[in-house]
């Protein structure tokens, strides 16, 4: 590898186009994945948080494709309440979230400042952190909502009988499922920003025993 | 003049510390010119700087005020692009506690320099199994870090230091976890890796026996270079060394 002057004198190292530093997308998801499965217990932990957020987001919603009981200014009131309800469920969820993902840096200090001992950009840490952070968020928003329509709907099918279960049900029921997965997901990746950017700022000095 | 004779060069390295409202000088004005496929050794006491002008060779901490060249390459003009480009293809580095990805195998674990160097995938596996066959460990390319012992695992990263064929190897008490057979083992594999790849090997160390087999050792203290040794100078007693006390 031989190094080139520039016009103005000062020597540069080439930057080869084709051998410029890459992480491969496909190789960036088999990394994520890999650190989801290794610390099973901890993604699990923070799967199971957005896991219930959702999960009473989804059954409250869930319960308005059914036929309202009451009057309406019952049904308005209790609906207010339940949204309130659900949107704090959220916030909890994203600063339950937040605080996984931030412990998650903390602990790899090491295992990111080596990498970047091997050559690995600042992006590279932000991009495994951020896939990391959707796979998990969409895979617990999936299971968040089916819990939550699972458990309305079943109160409803013994309150209601079949005959709610019609043809609007099922397009609201798909309606929610999307809303509800990329609320999920919008969350978690929110959630895990901070988290990554820290990481990505970790000195490679962390890769080393810390000694004057 | 071809300066490609030396790999690495410092020139009036400066570093210092702020802690609170006071300033530590770690490093107090350092020359040092390292030749290329020399093996060279930084000795010194706990706090001696040591650690620090490793960092500063590496990249791995801007120095105060002074400069570093690799290759003739101002470390100092480089971006953050520059940077991990540089520590991709020319530095490789050891740990003294070793740190592979235990996520990754063994071979994983090689390549990935490789990976962010943007070969392909099965060149890079072939340069994998090339380098893990030289240091012995072919047959464990399966395995985890966790089912490796701690010299293999040092072994492993020596083959992943090696990986993209960089100029320069840095160890950091690369024998600082091992026995001392294991240690022993390590040390004999760096210095066959010295001699027969005719990779430039900079090492900090506590260890003694590393110099048996380093070209030349420096001795740091407080921050400067007390004294450089050709290794046909020193003499080596049981106990500890002439010299060690500078």
């Amino acid at each position: 590898m031989g190094i080139a002057e520039t016009p103005s004198g000062s020597a540069r190292a080439p930057m080869q186009v084709q051998r410029q530093i890459r992480l491969p997308l496909s190789k960036a998801i088999e990394i994520s994945l890999k650190s989801i499965k290794i610390r099973l217990s901890r993604s699990t932990i923070t799967a199971s948080g957005i896991l219930l957020g959702i999960a009473f987001f989804s059954s409250v919603y869930a319960a308005r494709l059914f036929p309202v009981k009451g009057s309406s200014a019952e049904a308005l009131a209790a609906a207010n309440r339940q949204d309130y309800l659900a949107v704090m469920a959220l916030i909890v969820c994203f600063v339950g979230i937040m605080n996984a993902m931030l412990m998650s840096v903390t602990e790899r200090f090491k295992e990111i400042g080596t990498m970047k001992c091997l050559g690995a950009l600042d992006s590279f840490v932000v991009t495994l952190f951020i896939i990391e952070a959707a796979f998990l968020g969409v895979i617990s928003s999936l299971a968040g909502w089916l819990v939550g329509w699972l458990i309305t709907s079943t109160v409803h099918m013994f309150s209601d009988g079949p005959r709610a279960f019609g043809g609007h049900f099922w397009l609201g029921t798909l309606v929610q499922l999307v809303i509800s997965v990329g609320i999920g997901l919008m969350i978690t990746l929110l959630a895990a920003i901070p988290p990554a950017y820290r990481a990505a700022k970790m000195p490679p000095v962390s890769a080393l025993r810390t000694e004057v | 003049m071809p300066s490609h004779e030396y790999v690495v060069r410092t020139k009036g390295l400066i570093k210092e510390f702020t802690m609170g409202d006071q300033t530590l000088r770690a490093l107090n004005g350092v020359d040092l010119d390292i030749r290329r496929g020399e093996y060279i050794s930084i000795m010194g006491p706990s706090g001696s700087g040591k650690s620090t002008l490793f960092n500063a060779i590496g990249g791995l901490d801007k120095p105060t005020s002074g400069s570093v060249f690799i290759n003739d390459v101002d470390m100092a003009q480089l971006d953050a692009g520059e940077l991990a480009y540089l520590r991709c293809h020319t530095i490789g580095y050891i740990f003294q506690t070793f740190n592979l990805i235990p996520v990754m195998t063994a071979l994983e674990n090689v390549t990935l320099p490789t990976v962010f160097a943007g070969m392909a995938t099965d060149e890079g596996i072939e340069r994998g199994m090339e380098m893990l066959t030289k240091v012995g460990l072919e047959h464990r390319y399966h395995h985890r870090p966790n089912e490796l012992s701690g010299g293999q695992q040092q072994r492993v990263a020596i083959a992943r230091a090696l990986a993209n064929r960089p100029s320069i190897v840095l160890a950091d008490e690369p024998t600082g976890n091992l026995d001392l057979k294991t240690g022993t083992e390590i040390i004999e594999l760096l210095r066959e890796l010295n001699q027969n790849e005719g990779v430039t090997i900079i090492s900090a160390t506590h260890d003694h026996k590393m110099v048996d087999i380093s070209d030349r050792v420096v001795w740091i203290r407080d921050g400067i270079i007390a004294k450089i040794e050709e290794r046909s100078e020193i003499q080596l007693t049981v106990g500890g060394m002439a010299g060690e006390d500078v």
